[in-house]
């Protein structure tokens, strides 16, 4: 069986926050209906990579990435059909998750209290920006923004240089482990109250979590870090080495003198272990200048791989850089399965990734493609909810599928 | 929410987040360190910048809300001990090297014996099997195999990680969201079993787009540092600005985003003079950044950076609040921390540390459940402050425990 088998969730969210939770939650086994509409599908439609490179609203790879497992329903919610549609999904549902600006719910008439009507005992997780109060409350915003103002651009970069921000909606990555915990945590304390309830996650708050000690650090001493490119205080060597070829590097840290001389051995430099300038952490991270020269003399004749498995052989953390091709060829994530290919009926087969958790019971991973715009209509409204042909034509023709 | 469960959390920096977002959830987790306490004590800053083990705001920030005890598990009685306390528990959490814990008699299946209930959460540097099973990791080789680190930093310098380490948080929320998701399973099966979670893959998913990109067109994603190219067309756009003192965060989207933002930014362009005619003139619903060429892209650019370089970083997130056009500042940990948002919100909490004379400031628990429960209660344990508490709970007497600490058990 699957972890999560019988659990239903309607899925109110965009871009990727949202729809990460809720794929983790259908790769293990919840049932997912994804709610768009056409003329305001989920923006991740529109995000490259495309298929081929040719645009289409269901070729989106980005897309596909947070959506497999899920079931796709478009919903027009300017017409009051359609919101009442949405309202009986919500009866036959256990959890609600939505990611939209503070206030776009209720102004839909989704908000909890409306949906409460439908299934009293309703668990809803909300992830707003920056929370349902507050000054900022209903403004809009983005992960990849939301990642400056808490602080990851400023610190991310070179210290003579400008801030090199961490690219992609960063906090993203965060969010949904955190909305998965309070779906979680919400159906355990409904199956001992019986009571549904309405969590409040705000991504903002959610993604700090994550600097915490910094922020600590600040009320405590106010102190303000500065960019410090790949330097870790007080440890050296640490940092990224070039490697044979265009673009490859691997990252090696030192962090013990035992790794320090293994380090040296495995370089085939024994007598550098004894060399005075580098003879202490102390003296490392004082010559790390002259000390990441001979490194990178020796990683600089090698493939990044080669450096990286006679480092690990030798028992000293090192890791390839890896760009894209590489991610997809990696053997370790290949042999743990790491990827899942499916046949998505535009963008034929491809993979999916699967959730970071293993479990060894009930083993969870993409059932099937991130669904097409509306593909899954007819099933939502007739197998979900027991619609009759009759009924599911007029919503249809009346443009309530929209 | 948690408040009817018991955690036993192993773990080092590589997961303390797990069993602190459970505590936060209202878990009662007990940190279990060896006699003498954790390494990761040793990981600063420190409080009042002076290192001790009771003073790293590192252990503190991601070990607060739990209870802690001492044990040495690689000992026979402190293994029987640990066999004890597992056999009262809901959750095992571990980030030892793949196989130590079996090693020491303690492996999933030893304590699924014990209790058959048990959801024992194992955070791995690259998880329990595969080739690299055994390799050893830090937050910079996790990141560099993840494939983030490829796409970060300037073009002219080797790839750069985040300022400060993230890998392990990834890894340890993963074990938190996975450990949740087994509790479920187990309330229809009764049974716990073994979650197997793997920092390198939980560093995968942070990439977003680099690997598709190779899948889909055979085009390998840069870093480019505060610009994003785009692989299809080659258009660069800026996501962070220099302004009159700093920095913004702002991106140019197109479609409906750019309806959000940009008709908004272009007309207080305007209203200042800052705002050239084609800039009013485009059709922002419909523009597409994917496919429209370098040049307009360019062409738009410059005068939205102009407009940036002539105001302040507040100027410009007042204006920008106002607009609700999602112009943010590049913030340091200053203007994080004096946030108007976070303080209305009463996100930080102060937490007396009566060994350090003072209070500690800690952000506070970011899952807010309308039902109440759970919140920041309890600054991170002292070492081995509860034994006595937890010990207690499981029928040991003092005299029992001042034996076993003798005996370098506790």
């Amino acid at each position: 069986m699957q972890a999560l088998e019988g659990i239903k969730v309607i899925d109110f969210t965009w871009f990727i926050s949202g729809p990460l939770t809720t794929k983790f939650l259908g790769d293990c086994g919840a049932e997912v209906v994804h709610v768009e509409s056409v003329t305001s599908p989920d923006n991740m439609r529109s995000t490259t990579p495309m298929k081929g490179n040719v645009p289409g609203i269901n070729r989106s790879a980005a897309f596909a990435r947070y959506n497999s497992s899920k079931y796709g329903l478009s919903l027009n919610l300017r017409k009051p059909e359609g919101v009442a549609l949405a309202g009986r999904l919500v009866a036959w549902a256990d959890v609600v998750v939505e990611n939209f600006s503070s206030g776009t719910m209720d102004r839909l008439g989704l908000g909890y209290s409306d949906l409460r009507q439908a299934r009293p005992d309703l668990i809803m997780v909300s992830l707003p920006m920056f929370g349902h109060t507050g000054p900022w409350s209903g403004q809009p915003g983005l992960g990849s923004q939301l990642s400056d103002l808490i602080g990851f651009g400023n610190l991310t970069g070179w210290p003579d240089r400008e801030p090199s921000s961490p690219p992609g909606a960063y906090t993203d990555f965060i969010i949904p482990y955190y909305a998965v915990c309070a779906v979680m945590a919400a159906l355990d304390s409904r199956r001992r109250t019986g009571r549904g309830q309405f969590v409040e996650i705000a991504q903002y708050e959610a993604g700090i979590q994550f600097l915490a000690p910094v922020m600590m650090d600040w009320f405590a001493h106010g102190r303000e870090p500065n960019r410090a490119g790949n330097r870790c205080a007080g440890v050296a060597p640490h940092g990224v080495y070039r490697c044979r070829g265009r673009e490859r590097w691997c990252a090696i840290a030192v962090f013990t003198e035992e790794e320090w001389s293994r380090l040296c051995a495995a370089m085939g430099r024994p007598e550098l272990a004894g060399d005075p300038r580098f003879a202490t952490m102390l003296d490392r991270v004082q010559n790390s200048e002259p000390l990441d020269a001979l490194i990178e003399e020796w990683t600089g004749a090698r493939s990044a791989e080669e450096v990286m498995g006679l480092l690990q052989q030798a028992g000293v953390a090192a890791g390839a850089v890896l760009n894209g091709r590489d991610l997809v060829e990696n053997d370790h994530l290949s042999a743990r399965g790491f990827y899942k290919e499916l046949v998505h009926p535009e963008i034929g087969r491809h993979r999916y990734l699967l959730p970071p958790f293993r479990f060894s019971k009930t083993p969870g991973e993409p059932r099937r493609p991130a669904p097409c715009l509306g593909e899954h209509n007819e099933y939502v409204c007739k197998h979900i909810l027991g619609m009759s042909d009759e009924e599911f034509v007029r919503l249809l023709n009346e443009g309530v599928l929209d | 929410m948690l408040d009817a469960y018991r955690v036993l959390d192993l773990t080092d920096e590589k997961g303390f987040i797990c069993g602190k977002t459970l505590a936060d959830l209202g878990a009662d987790v007990v940190k279990i360190e060896p006699p003498g306490g954790d390494r990761a004590r040793n990981i600063g800053p420190f409080f009042g910048d002076t290192p001790h083990p009771e003073a790293s705001l590192y252990w503190m920030a991601y070990n607060a809300n739990k209870r802690g005890i001492t044990l040495n598990i690689e000992t026979k009685d402190g293994q029987a001990i640990f066999g004890r306390l597992a056999r009262e528990s809901d959750f095992i959490i571990e980030s030892f090297a793949p196989g130590h814990l079996k090693g020491l008699g303690l492996g999933y299946e030893e304590l699924s014996r014990l209790n058959p209930r048990v959801i024992l959460t194992s955070i791995a540097p690259f998880g329990q099997s595969g080739p690299y099973r055994d390799h050893r990791t830090a937050d910079i080789v996790s990141m560099a195999l993840g494939g983030y680190l490829y796409l970060t930093g300037e073009p002219d310098r080797p790839p750069v990680r985040i300022g400060f380490p993230q890998a392990y948080l990834h890894g340890g929320m993963a074990g938190a969201a996975g450990a949740m998701i087994a509790h479920c399973a187990r309330q229809s099966t009764g049974e716990g079993q073994w979650v197997d979670v793997s920092i390198h893959e939980a560093c995968a998913w942070i990439p977003p787009d680099s690997a598709a990109f190779w899948e889909m067109n055979r085009l390998l994603e840069e870093r480019h540092g505060a610009v994003r190219v785009r692989p299809t067309t080659g258009a660069r756009m800026r996501r962070v600005w220099r302004c009159a003192d700093g920095y913004v965060s702002f991106d140019l989207y197109g479609g409906r985003l750019a309806r959000n933002f940009m008709i908004p930014l272009a007309a207080w362009m305007a209203e200042e003079g800052m705002a050239p005619d084609f800039i009013r003139e485009i059709d922002w619903a419909t523009f597409d950044y994917s496919a429209v060429p370098p040049e307009l892209v360019e062409g738009i650019s410059q005068p939205v950076g102009r407009f940036f370089l002539a105001h302040t970083k507040e100027e410009l997130w007042r204006g920008g609040l106002a607009r609700r056009c999602c112009v943010y500042p590049v913030a340091s940990p200053r203007e994080v921390c004096g946030s108007a948002q976070l303080k209305q919100r009463g996100y930080w909490v102060g937490l007396r540390h009566d060994h350090l004379g003072g209070d500690v400031t800690y952000p506070g628990v970011c899952i807010r459940p309308s039902e109440g429960g759970g919140g920041l209660r309890r600054r991170a344990p002292l070492i081995g402050e509860h034994n006595e508490e937890v010990y207690g709970e499981i029928g040991l007497s003092r005299g029992d425990l001042a034996a076993l600490a003798e005996a370098g058990v506790i």
